[in-house]
């Protein structure tokens, strides 16, 4: 059985992994073939120098990314949370401000993240504020749905037994939400990756310490693209780990949970 | 009011008639009287609004007009009241996050009961209807004969005064609803609740009860009853007892008559 699920594993990784493989060979073959200019485009193997060049760095980094993105993802969590909560109580509440939270969605993070720095100040808090705001909408949403869409022989369960509104909100609405958010934490920590990243094109930092997204903006500026492209691949990497992370932490809350949805 | 806690509750319905917000009119001119303690089956053509009635006697919908009591009392007071109300649909409607244990333990934490008692009761309710062994299980590890055994002991745990079934077993098979049947017979048995059980299967309503309601098309109403009077308690061997063959009959020509009847405009 373990032999079978090796298989199968290897199944699923491999064919992606061949891919990069031929996708890494060509971009290779592309820049020495072309003899194209460093800066323009850089080869793989001037990357990987420039990783391993840089490398405290770049790590350096991405952990303050990480940091920023965590706070953000994590205080939108428990914001949408609230909001969803309010949604799920008071249909007046929802309708008022439902429109505004969908602006959330639609609002072009770049064009508003100089004026959220301009208020809220360069540094850390300025980088959060603007990840908070690009990973709140899938809480709110997904979080409001999943509150709101118990069923209704459920909701008479409750009502026959005299529950208050708190214990509907606690034992029924609540738990029944638990997949929904988890759906809306997998699609929202993925964006808080890239509103903190892109944060910090504007907050900056000092030059001490400093983010992937003021690494992305510098390199950029002096044109040292082997550079700028490490950065981009730490900023990629940086997105999956936090994805996995959260995939993987929201599968062991549904097994818990008591299942995933079969029907 | 107040009725001796170890018996059924007594329901009283008479003129009771509902309108939806739609316009639609699901019950009209009702009138049914249940004693305490007694096991009384509906039957009627499906969308009839049988459920309607169920929902009406749990308080869970209001009546439109007409006299509806349990107990002397409009539902929704008899359902806050000690005087308990208990409802068993034909989804079982467990929650899927809690453990079977805690299924059945839900109506006594609603109702704020100590913990400890709740324990109690949750390991009695679970041996009466023989899952003592799957209290750690979640639902979706169970058949759907046990799922509807664990919604009955949910129902039960609260010892109700009456017991609302809206055709329980009808997603059932054939041999695991035979054996639910004698099951909660022999639970209605010991425990005397008054039963109020809605049923597509004539066959079915007349082995549990001992009164069968024919009822008619919406808006709808009882256009037929019949005294079911067998020797307790009934086993299997009654199915094929010539006497139950006719009586099925003669119900099931009633209800065919119910069906045809249009309702006056």
């Amino acid at each position: 059985m373990t032999r079978n699920r090796l298989t199968r594993g290897a199944g699923i990784v491999a064919p992606p992994m061949l891919f990069s493989v031929l996708v890494v060979l060509a971009w290779h073959g592309v820049v020495t073939l072309f003899d194209i200019r460093p800066y323009l485009l850089p080869g793989p193997m001037d990357v990987l120098h420039a990783v391993s060049v840089h490398l405290p760095t770049l790590i350096g980094a991405a952990a303050l990314t990480a940091q920023a993105a965590l706070a953000g993802f994590l205080l939108s969590f428990f914001v949408g949370f609230l909001v969803a909560v309010l949604f799920s109580q008071s249909r007046l509440a929802e309708r008022s401000l439902y429109p505004y939270a969908i602006f959330l969605q639609t609002v072009p993070i770049v064009a508003i993240a100089p004026l959220i720095v301009l208020w809220i100040g360069h540094g850390l808090a300025g980088v959060v504020a603007v990840s908070f705001i690009i990973s709140l909408f899938p809480i709110i949403a997904n979080t409001t749905a999943g509150l709101t869409s118990v069923d209704t022989e459920l909701l008479d369960l409750f009502a026959l037994n005299e529950a208050s509104r708190w214990q509907v909100l606690i034992k029924l609405r609540v738990p029944h939400a638990v997949p929904a958010m988890l759906t809306g934490a997998r699609i929202s920590c993925g964006l808080s990756v890239i509103g903190a990243i892109v944060g910090e094109f504007f907050a900056g930092y000092g030059t001490q310490d400093f983010g992937l997204g003021y690494l992305i903006i510098l390199t950029n500026a002096q044109t040292k693209t082997p550079y700028l492209f490490a950065s981009v691949l730490f900023s990629t990497g940086l997105g999956l780990i936090f994805f996995s992370a959260v995939a993987a932490l929201s599968s062991k809350t549904l097994d818990r949970w008591g299942g995933r949805d079969v029907n | 009011m107040t009725a001796d806690p170890t018996s059924g509750a007594h329901v009283y319905a008479t003129a009771v008639h509902k309108r939806f917000a739609d316009g639609t009119v699901a019950v009209d001119n009702l009138d049914v009287e249940v004693s305490p303690g007694q096991f009384v089956a509906l039957v009627g053509p499906s969308g009839c609004g049988k459920s309607t009635f169920l929902r009406l006697v749990a308080g869970l919908t209001g009546i439109s007009a007409g006299t509806l009591t349990v107990d002397g009392m409009p539902p929704h007071e008899a359902r806050a009241s000690q005087r308990r109300l208990a409802y068993v649909l034909q989804d079982p409607t467990l929650l899927r996050w809690r453990r079977v244990r805690d299924n059945v333990a839900l109506p006594l934490e609603l109702r704020h009961m100590p913990r400890n008692d709740i324990q109690v009761r949750v390991n009695d309710a679970l041996e009466l209807v023989g899952l003592q062994d799957v209290g750690d299980m979640f639902p979706r590890q169970l058949s759907g004969g046990m799922r509807m055994r664990v919604s009955i002991a949910r129902a039960l745990v609260a010892e109700p005064s009456l017991l609302l079934l809206d055709e329980p077993f009808a997603a059932l098979d054939e041999i695991t609803r035979q054996r639910l049947n004698d099951e909660l017979l022999e639970l209605w048995r010991q425990r005397r609740f008054t039963c109020l059980f809605v049923t597509h299967s004539v066959q079915e309503a007349t082995y549990l009860s001992q009164r069968v309601l024919v009822m008619g098309p919406r808006p709808t109403r009882v256009t037929a009853e019949h005294g079911v009077a067998f020797d307790e308690p009934r086993s299997a061997t009654l199915r094929t007892d010539l006497a139950f063959v006719r009586l099925v009959a003669g119900v099931s020509r009633d209800l065919s008559q119910a069906m045809e009847e249009r309702p006056a405009e």
